[in-house]
């Protein structure tokens, strides 16, 4: 892999952008770059639900994606979601080239709490490294503090570091030099 | 490796292929069926921890789906997925035996909790299984031993009853393995999982055994200071073997018909009776139609008791055991005393043949560890035997004793046909009959009664 593109989906605080696009960078060191604004995600929206729906957004994010040496991140503040599940924090192309993300369930204020900015990045970062984790055909990780552990609610989010266990990190560097 | 291998049973695509998705990033092989029918075909070609089970479905429809995969594989988990939760429809999944049921949309965390606890309760079920059978294994009485016909009858007997629930009566003299039959039985049965409780009923007071078959409340008499369960509650779900019946009292006989026939007991010192479930084998060394005479024994409580009688042939009645049973206590005792005791020499072996034990097993058994303990060579020798009767007295058997002993021993393996054995003996039947009537055998004297 040569280089993380993200592409933001809808309205995105473009502070919160940069300082992902550079997280992102660190974490993987390689270079990182923020595309244009994605298409108009209204398609994925579902009037019944008044959620997006993750995967229909991963299949407008395939004509964006470069070449095979790169990861494609989609970025929104939309509330995603799949058909069986109530919500999701992002999806991801198992060993795929896309992924998306939303910061919708990750900010305070969506559980009635004053805004976290640090906290805010912090989640996003760990959830963004998650979902490329998973376009690395890694699947979720049993201990606790890997970016690989399941992280189905919030809380179990800050429970999590934003770093690879050794297991999951070989699997993820073998991934990368391809 | 995969956590595990889970099935989605939904008619819509997108379920199938986002909850699929959804799991197998958790670490799981998922797999999809369409319908009921995709369903079980699949599970004939692999093998399913867990499956999902949504219960509205075009044709069969979940709980039927349930109900079918109950019959092929009653270990697979099954979680029921339902649009609209309702009371009716959970309870009715829940009655069928699914493990739970997870209305549509379900939320990340409960599904994946819903899913991990009910693996974790199927390991748990498996790890339950498997301990329970090798502790079956474990504490299978691997001392009956015996080759004779006599002890093939017992065998035949015990598996006969051992499935049912029939109270069995086990008649033999001291120390011919009553109480292994006993467990024989109980290991071979539904209830091989619970309790079996023995109670040696000769060796107690009567006050004493009543407070243990029954139990008894606090402060039922002095030193009662706690309440205590009886065996025939400690045994919930189990067995009671009564040992010695023939050695209770005429008091304890008439509770003990009470509880035989309506599965009720009554504490000492309580005055509510309370259910127990329980599988009853007793067992006497004494001649209980005798004692019914004497006015010793309930006759009620004996018919009862005798449901099923096996009768355990008195060690000199089947001496071509011997040789296994002795070779069994070695082989047992060489490994707890580490010694390298190969086995009994043929001059040892005829003395063992020869004598009558009349302390049976028990005392052959007594007889072989005292002769490992002091034996020095590889074998044990006749000088590693002490008996009671001493060689004197073995000098004085005569061709005449040894006669006797053969032609009851032949007649005894051909259940007292005399034709068979007289053929066996390569005598006339005359000849035989009139042998047996100098011995003062009698037709009803059979080696073995097993009714």
């Amino acid at each position: 892999m040569k280089r993380i593109q993200l592409l933001p989906f809808g309205e995105f605080d473009s502070v919160l952008l940069a300082n992902l696009s550079a997280d992102l960078a660190r974490a993987f060191s390689i270079p990182s770059e923020i595309l244009e604004a994605g298409p108009d995600p209204s398609r994925a929206y579902n009037p019944e639900r008044e959620q997006y729906s993750s995967t229909q957004i991963l299949g407008m994010m395939s004509g964006h994606a470069a070449t095979e040496s790169c990861r494609l991140l989609g970025v929104t503040s939309l509330d995603l979601y799949i058909p069986i599940l109530t919500f999701v924090f992002g999806e991801a192309q198992m060993g795929g080239a896309c992924a998306v993300v939303s910061t919708h369930r990750l900010t305070q204020e969506f559980y009635g709490l004053p805004p976290d900015p640090d906290l805010l990045r912090a989640r996003l970062l760990k959830e963004a490294v998650h979902e490329m984790g998973h376009t690395f055909s890694l699947p979720h990780c049993e201990y606790y503090e890997c970016v690989m552990a399941p992280s189905h609610a919030v809380e179990r989010i800050d429970l999590k570091t934003h770093h690879f266990c050794p297991e999951c990190r070989s699997r993820m560097l073998a991934a990368v030099s391809r | 490796m995969s956590k595990a291998n889970l099935l989605i049973v939904d008619d819509e695509l997108s379920v199938r292929d986002s909850l699929g998705k959804w799991f197998r990033e958790e670490g799981y092989d998922a797999w999809g069926a369409e319908s009921a029918h995709a369903a079980l075909a699949q599970m004939a070609e692999h093998h399913f921890d867990l499956a999902l089970v949504d219960i509205k479905m075009p044709g069969t429809d979940g709980i039927e789906l349930l109900h079918r995969i109950r019959e092929v594989d009653p270990e697979m988990m099954v979680i029921i997925m339902t649009g609209y939760a309702s009371v009716e429809t959970a309870v009715a999944a829940l009655k069928d035996g699914a493990y739970d049921y997870v209305s549509k949309p379900f939320d990340p965390d409960d599904i994946a909790h819903t899913v991990h606890n009910a693996l974790s309760h199927r390991r748990a079920d498996q790890e339950n299984l498997r301990l329970r059978e090798a502790v079956a294994k474990a504490s299978k009485p691997h001392d009956l031993v015996g080759q004779s016909a006599a002890m093939r009858q017992v065998f035949e007997a015990i598996e006969t009853v051992a499935p049912t629930e029939a109270t069995v009566l086990i008649t033999g003299e001291s120390g011919t393995g009553k109480e292994l039959v006993a467990r024989a039985i109980h290991a071979a049965s539904p209830r091989r999982y619970n309790p079996l409780v023995v109670i040696h009923c000769g060796a107690l007071a009567e006050t004493l055994l009543e407070s243990e078959l029954f139990g008894h409340e606090k402060g039922a008499f002095t030193g009662a200071q706690y309440r205590k369960k009886g065996s025939f509650e400690i045994a919930e779900g189990g067995t009671t073997f009564l040992d010695e019946i023939g050695d209770v009292s005429l008091k304890t006989q008439t509770d003990l018909l009470r509880v035989l026939q309506e599965h009720e007991i009554t504490r000492v010192g309580g005055s509510h009776p309370m259910h127990v479930d329980f599988r009853c084998i007793a067992a006497t060394n004494k001649n209980v139609e005798s004692l019914i005479e004497e006015g010793k024994f309930r006759p009620d409580l004996y018919y009862r008791l005798n449901v099923f009688q096996i009768h355990i042939p008195p060690l000199r009645e089947r001496r071509n055991d011997i040789p296994l049973l002795a070779a069994h206590f070695v082989r047992q005792f060489a490994a707890s005393m580490n010694k390298h005791i190969e086995g009994v020499s043929a001059a040892a072996m005829n003395l063992l043949m020869h004598y009558d034990w009349p302390g049976n097993i028990r005392e052959l058994e007594n007889a072989i560890e005292r002769a490992m303990v002091v034996a020095q060579g590889p074998q044990l020798g006749e000088q590693d035997f002490v008996f009671r009767v001493n060689r004197a007295e073995r000098a004085h058997r005569t061709l005449e004793d040894a006669e006797r002993a053969h032609i009851l021993s032949v007649l005894e393996e051909c259940d007292g046909n005399q034709t068979m054995a007289a053929e066996i003996l390569n005598i006339d039947r005359v000849t035989l009959h009139n042998k047996l009537k100098k011995y003062g055998w009698k037709k009803t004297e059979k080696t073995a009664n097993v009714l």
